[in-house]
């Protein structure tokens, strides 16, 4: 409804004014994330317009190296670890909070949210500060429990959201048919509910996959992450293999928040069962 | 859905609860029901217990322990427990009498002794700048034990200088509010008020205001850029929307260090931007973009666009343009409908997406870190820094304290006028 029916000149203007200033401020959102792409193909070791050459040498260097490739494993076990964690419990705690006879719903909620709140500095310094007491600094548990407070908060919030949709009646008559709670819970619940829980999972996923502040506090040299890898990497001397390196994990997060999405959006659209 | 909805109907569960009681005393079914409702509300509670428990231990206690830690400080009184002990008496004037100063130099011997003489000198230190090399010169001199105690204590001026007494009378009560006012440039003076520190000693002052700064520029920067695209998303017909929108969700799916690393690639001297702006021909020469405010500015205006724009977008998309249409008809003229029939509808979305972005921006650390120069470091940063470089943990969870209850604020004051629920972005 951008133009009215009989559009003067002033206002056909201003909509292609619009159109411009929109269009500039698409490509200010695009390029930045796109500029790696193709840079990351580069066959030269500088980062200039044109390409020198088309070639996977960086992508070699990502996934054939030892460095990496142990950056790479410990990104992938402290994200298992911690969407294995998240998903449990979130999924649990939303269940929870989606009765309405929670006691203190309303406090409960906010103290959820809040490692999404809390500046990740400080959750990561005072993790920091703690974990070294308890024996759980430069351990993947240390880094798995700290992500998982920082990737529960998605679970409960996707999940109550499909939650939000299920209708509690299908749980009286499974119990009225003499279903016990778990039987009801895992044949009943669970499969309506699970795009939900999927879309959680990944979410928990991609959190602590793109998680960089955390580890640099607790992860010895042994435990590095891909992205604290990076980090490192932009700090010491730009390479390259970064750009590579920021691809794949742009591919990955965009792939699975695409799939957590949709799974999302169909987990709150379900049809009801009349 | 059908009519057959019964939403307050009891569990039957609790049925068998009634076939106990009398079934014919009203009384004892409320009783029942509320053992069943008891019974509903703990079993609810064990179920999201596992995760509560979690988070008090990974998240909870950690921020608690390092808050603690701007307020409570008891290096200085371990070390120095018969200082503590000669000091009782003192009233906080002038130079408190010989026994302090011999009963100093023991505490000064005995942590030598102990091997951690090293470690009371930083931490005096910390309170006292250049207390490190006076402590550890009075330890080595001690040892020499050439002069009696006393005399070695009174010939260092350091020990009569008038600042030093209060710092250690202050050092050695365990609770304190050194750090705390540190970290906002205040400290106490000689009468027991409060005082600014000499401008050569102020830091923090100056690195919350930059934060805010930023945090404003960023926030303004993104509400210019977001606004006009949020209304194009929102007018035009649904399918070019959807297309519209994935351009403002790519980037807000990718991490914040992948997209700051594309911004220093992009904002090297011989960068994509600085391309652009010699062709443009709005620079003559190549800027020293990275490492600089405004590079940072950008790049962080890029990360923070998504987050004030789709609050706005959601705010949008529920307004009907025929309300639009009605002041036209009205006869009000293009801005005048714009101001006084759509902006008052869509403030609160301007509202959430900018109090969003400036809160998130006061924590930032990553972008800073690798695109601001030195004098470009945010609050995070020194937080950080404090950590790994100067090992001041005290001085960290002050600034944390103080950067936390901003940010707490802030979101009060969000949940307060516009409520939780508009923290969902889609």
């Amino acid at each position: 409804m951008l133009l009215s029916p009989y559009p003067t000149t002033g206002e056909r203007i201003r909509i292609a004014l619009l159109w411009l200033w929109c269009g500039m401020v698409i490509l200010f959102l695009l390029v930045p994330i796109l500029i790696p792409v193709p840079l990351s193909f580069n066959s030269g070791a500088f980062f200039i317009f044109p390409l020198e050459g088309i070639s996977t040498r960086w992508y070699e260097v990502v996934l054939g190296t030892q460095r990496w490739q142990a950056a790479i494993g410990n990104s992938l076990i402290v994200a298992f670890g911690t969407t294995l964690i998240a998903t449990l419990l979130g999924t649990l705690t939303a269940i929870a909070l989606s009765d309405e006879k929670f006691p203190g719903r309303r406090i409960v909620m906010p103290l959820l949210l809040s490692p999404l709140i809390v500046p990740v500095v400080i959750t990561a310094v005072g993790s920091y500060l703690f974990y070294a007491r308890v024996g759980l600094a430069s351990t993947y548990a240390g880094i798995i429990l700290a992500h998982t407070a920082l990737a529960s908060p998605f679970v409960v919030v996707t999940v109550g959201a499909s939650l939000s949709g299920f209708d509690r009646n299908l749980m009286r008559a499974a119990a009225i048919s003499g279903a016990r709670p778990i039987t009801s819970f895992f044949r009943v619940m669970l499969p309506l509910i699970l795009p939900g829980v999927l879309s959680g999972a990944a979410f928990a996923f991609v959190t602590s996959f793109d998680e960089v502040v955390v580890v640099q506090f607790l992860a010895s040299a042994n435990q590095r992450t891909m992205p604290l890898e990076m980090f490192i990497g932009l700090r010491e001397k730009l390479s390259p293999a970064i750009t590579a390196a920021a691809t794949l994990m742009m591919a990955l997060s965009i792939v699975l928040l695409v799939v957590a999405n949709v799974l999302a959006r169909r987990g709150k659209q379900r049809p009801r069962i009349d | 859905m059908s009519a057959l909805e019964p939403t307050k109907l009891v569990r039957p569960r609790a049925s068998r609860d009634w076939s106990a009681a009398d079934p014919g005393t009203a009384k004892s079914v409320a009783a029942a029901l509320r053992r069943a409702d008891f019974g509903d509300r703990l079993r609810s509670l064990a179920l999201a217990a596992p995760l509560l428990v979690l988070l008090a231990l990974s998240f909870g206690i950690p921020i608690v322990l390092l808050l603690s830690r701007a307020v409570y400080d008891p290096t200085i009184a371990d070390a120095l427990p018969q200082t503590s002990q000669a000091l009782r008496g003192w009233n906080g004037t002038g130079l408190p009498d010989d026994a302090a100063f011999l009963a100093l130099a023991a505490d000064l011997r005995s942590n030598q002794a102990k091997g951690t003489a090293y470690e009371l000198a930083k931490s005096l230190n910390a309170r006292l700048p250049g207390a490190r090399s006076q402590v550890l010169k009075t330890v080595r001199q001690l040892e020499a034990a050439d002069r009696p105690p006393l005399e070695v204590m009174k010939a260092v001026p350091f020990w009569s200088a008038p600042g030093t007494w209060p710092v250690i009378e202050s050092g050695t009560h365990s609770v304190t509010s050194f750090y705390l006012l540190s970290a906002l440039d205040l400290r106490w003076n000689a009468d027991g008020g409060i005082e600014r520190v000499p401008p050569e000693q102020a830091i923090f002052v100056q690195v919350f205001m930059r934060t805010f700064f930023v945090a404003a520029a960023v926030t303004l920067a993104t509400l210019i850029l977001g606004f006009p695209l949020a209304y194009l998303i929102a007018s035009v017909p649904k399918g070019l929307a959807a297309i519209l929108i994935v351009a403002v969700l790519l980037p807000f799916w990718t991490s914040i260090l992948v997209r700051t690393a594309a911004w220093t690639v992009l904002l090297q001297k011989f960068g994509l931007v600085n391309d652009l702006l010699l062709w443009l021909g709005v620079a003559d020469d190549r800027l020293d973009l990275m490492y600089s405010r405004i590079g940072l500015i950008i790049a962080m205006t890029h990360i923070q666009l998504p987050f004030t724009l789709l609050p706005i977008y959601s705010v949008m998309r529920t307004i009907q343009p025929s309300q639009m249409k009605a002041a036209y008809s009205l006869g009000a003229k293009p801005f005048t409908a714009f101001r006084r029939v759509y902006l008052p509808q869509v403030f609160p979305g301007v509202m959430a997406g900018c109090l969003l972005t400036f809160i998130l921006c006061l924590g930032y650390y990553i972008t800073p870190a690798l695109i601001g120069g030195a004098s470009d470091q945010l609050i995070s940063n020194f937080i950080a820094s404090y950590v790994n470089v100067e090992l001041n943990w005290e001085m960290a969870a002050a600034l944390s304290f103080i950067l936390l209850v901003f940010t707490l604020a802030l979101f009060g004051i969000f949940a307060r006028i516009l409520g939780l629920d508009r923290l969902k972005l889609v």
